[in-house]
């Protein structure tokens, strides 16, 4: 089980590293990093690509166990590999949802069975998400989970959250907060604002993302906790994170690639696959989460991967489910939009993921597992939505031409996909 | 004709087309009139009235426009529909298509419902009212009424006010009446105006007005056009009652007598008596909203025409 990824540009911005090297792997940890042959070992050539530590999709859906229809932990994963992610965090809104240890020894169990990429569980931060009592975090943190959300449901009570941030500091775990003020965002299915005027379609204003990544700031400030919000997607949230962070606080934030590529102005046709909470917002947001990306406000990139199947999304705007797929377009997207250094693209996709939830981290040093993105940053190529491993299509990506792909992934120093020109 | 296969909002509507409909439905106006009110101008053509929201004078405007039109017109509402057997929208209209029809009206709580079926089917669609985006025949029928009384649609200052929040007749006017010129004012409490109303024109922006005041809106305009408090939209408390709300933005003689001395008076029905509108003025000398009605007919009857004629 040996292998040389050779003569590959390798980026790792935690060890300082941008050179041409070639990487050793044995028994699935990289073992040597340097120049010169390895006799008698397979190797692949990374000539002219670049060699990063795996990508990291910390905000995913896989939908198993409950809702197998539309991806299940197989499939999910397959997906990510093809992405170019070796590892991926999954959201606990499945049914039943990640709440109690059972649940989450089935997904780790399921992810390595059947999953190429590994599987970090996310457990739920109140029993069964109702937002009422704590779920068992210390025995789902000893079964495996890497942080803790309520995902699409946010945990509008104060005090409830307060001791989340709190009990979590025990287990060192982020509290991750899909932040939307239930009150505010009542009944809206798009961003609030011109376009859901003209449309007649009920809006969610920034406001309402705004005043609880405000409030859990407050409250990170009062707990000393580890807070992380979830898919940021306003101008007023990004500055109230720059604000905390200056402050010192231990506060990070991600953002969707289609929250810095579209706007509101994506639903003019009542597309629901525009349709995904937090919503699309309008140019102005889309400008100050790209800056906050390249000035560091924001520390990574996740798809927030939702899978639904065809059915659910050919219904009327106001009826369809929220949210995309994502995986296999988000590295293609960061790197044809975002025109940034590519150590800067390895930080938002790999290194800070991975300070962010609670895993052993991996990188190009030795020792480490070999978990490897390989990118083409010149490979010129086309989304093709009915060729997505996904089970589902809900991309409103489909047909686009992106610059830049993940043309190989490697998981514990094997191969588990190509795609060579 | 109209070169489109479906009437699908005003936005989208050039002014051309929009004289052709209301030139038309003149034309129409006097079938209306005669004894036997039919001419054999759609034999044949099958017009289907898909209403998934209770509607008695849009749909039968639209029922009465086919029939005298000779066009064969069934009628579908949400209850006896395999839609409350839980199929959906798409495969309803895909059924209806199957059978032929050239031309169905639909009526939708939900915004966008029209455009999604006018993507898979390939008989026309007319919009007859989809949730708070538009209703493009009332305001096209609002257009016929204002021209028949104003002898124009340009340099009038008209008045919307009311619910402007949840109203598609609010949209589809607002389109349709700064497209020709008019300066439009909506007249609402800040809770029932729809953040960036001021902007949802493409064009002539600056002939839209926001006003909180209903005296403001109301001074010296050719047109007060009223609109219903539309209580089954709303799950919120958006004013504290209604005694409150008519203290404000309730049309009363009073009020009335700000507006230019020969103003219109309209609403799109169904009124809510006492709430947005007096009585006394509802049924006053300067209240068209009887004429609305007859012209819905006859804008109906040519907008079914141009789509489906020829």
């Amino acid at each position: 089980m040996d292998l040389v990824v050779k003569n590959g540009r390798i980026v790792d911005p935690s060890q300082k590293l941008d050179r041409v090297a070639d990487i050793l792997i044995r028994d699935g940890l990289i073992r040597t990093i340097g120049d010169g042959a390895f006799a008698d070992v397979p190797v692949f050539d990374a000539t002219g690509l670049i060699v990063a530590p795996g990508f990291f999709d910390i905000h995913v859906h896989l939908r198993e166990p409950g809702t197998e229809e539309a991806e299940t932990i197989a499939t999910g994963g397959s997906a990510a590999v093809a992405g170019g992610f070796t590892a991926v965090a999954a959201m606990p809104n499945t049914n039943p949802p990640n709440d109690n240890p059972s649940i989450t020894y089935y997904i780790l169990s399921e992810a390595r069975r059947s999953s190429p990429a590994r599987v970090f569980p996310i457990g739920a931060i109140t029993k069964e998400q109702k937002g009422e009592v704590l779920a068992e975090i210390g025995e789902m943190f000893e079964a495996g989970i890497a942080g803790i959300s309520d995902d699409g449901k946010p945990v509008m009570n104060a005090q409830l959250f307060r001791l989340a941030l709190e009990y979590a500091q025990m287990f060192d775990m982020p509290v991750i907060q899909h932040c939307e003020d239930l009150n505010l965002s009542k009944g809206g299915v798009m961003h609030e604002g011109i376009y859901s005027t003209r449309l007649g379609l009920k809006g969610i204003p920034a406001a309402a993302e705004e005043t609880m990544v405000s409030r859990d700031i407050t409250l990170t400030h009062m707990t000393h906790g580890k807070y992380h919000v979830a898919h940021l997607s306003t101008r007023g949230a990004v500055e109230i994170v720059r604000e905390a962070k200056a402050r010192g606080l231990r506060v990070s934030a991600e953002v969707t690639p289609h929250h810095f590529t579209l706007t509101d102005a994506a639903v003019a046709d009542y597309d629901t696959n525009a349709k995904m909470n937090p919503p699309l917002r309008s140019a102005d947001d889309v400008a100050a989460v790209v800056e906050a990306i390249k000035d560091g406000t924001i520390d990574a990139i996740a798809s927030d991967h939702a899978p639904h199947h065809i059915n659910l999304k050919m219904l009327e705007f106001d009826r369809a489910p929220f949210g995309i797929t994502g995986l296999e377009t988000a590295v293609g997207l960061a790197l044809t939009k975002l025109q940034l250094p590519i150590t800067r693209l390895v930080e938002l996709l790999s290194i800070n993921p991975q300070k962010i939830m609670k895993v052993k981290s991996w990188g190009l040093f030795e020792g480490s597992a070999a978990d490897l993105t390989i990118l083409d940053l010149k490979r010129s190529w086309t989304f093709d939505v009915h060729r997505s491993r996904s089970r589902s299509r809900n991309s409103p990506f489909h047909g686009w031409q992106l610059k830049g792909k993940a043309v190989a992934t490697i998981v514990g120093g094997k191969v588990v996909y190509e795609d060579r020109a | 004709m109209l070169k489109r296969k479906d009437l699908l909002g005003v936005q989208d509507l050039g002014r051309e087309e929009i004289l052709e409909i209301l030139d038309t439905a003149e034309s129409f106006h006097e079938v209306s009139t005669r004894n036997i009110k039919k001419v054999p101008t759609l034999r044949g053509k099958t017009v289907i009235n898909l209403f998934f929201e209770a509607s008695t004078r849009t749909r039968t405007s639209f029922e009465i426009a086919g029939k005298r039109l000779s066009a064969d017109v069934v009628n579908i509402s949400s209850s006896t529909s395999s839609v409350s057997k839980g199929e959906t929208l798409i495969d309803t209209a895909k059924t209806l298509d199957a059978m032929a029809a050239d031309c169905v009206v639909i009526r939708h709580f939900a915004s966008g419902a029209p455009h999604t079926l006018a993507k898979l089917t390939k008989a026309s669609i007319v919009n007859g009212g989809d949730g708070a985006h538009e209703h493009p025949t009332q305001a096209l029928l609002d257009a016929y009424t204002i021209r028949h009384r104003k002898g124009r649609l340009n340099d009038l200052k008209i008045a919307i006010i009311g619910d402007v929040a949840h109203s598609r007749v609010a949209r589809s006017n607002i389109h349709l009446l700064t497209k020709f010129g008019s300066h439009v004012w909506l007249c609402a409490a800040p809770t029932l105006m729809p953040p960036g109303i001021e902007k949802i024109v493409c064009e002539n922006g600056e002939l839209l007005h926001i006003s909180h005041s209903m005296d403001e809106a109301v001074e010296g305009a050719d047109v007060v056009m009223m609109l219903r408090v539309q209580f089954e939209r709303m799950s919120e408390s958006f004013f504290p009652s209604v005694r409150e709300y008519f203290r404000y933005y309730g049309l009363t003689t009073v009020r009335a007598e700000r507006a230019m001395p020969d103003v219109i008076i309209m609403h799109p029905g169904p009124m809510n008596r006492g709430v947005e509108i007096a009585t006394e003025v509802a049924d006053g000398p300067y209240s068209v909203i009887l004429d609305q009605v007859s012209a819905g007919v006859a804008v109906r009857m040519a907008v079914l025409y141009l789509l489906l004629g020829g």
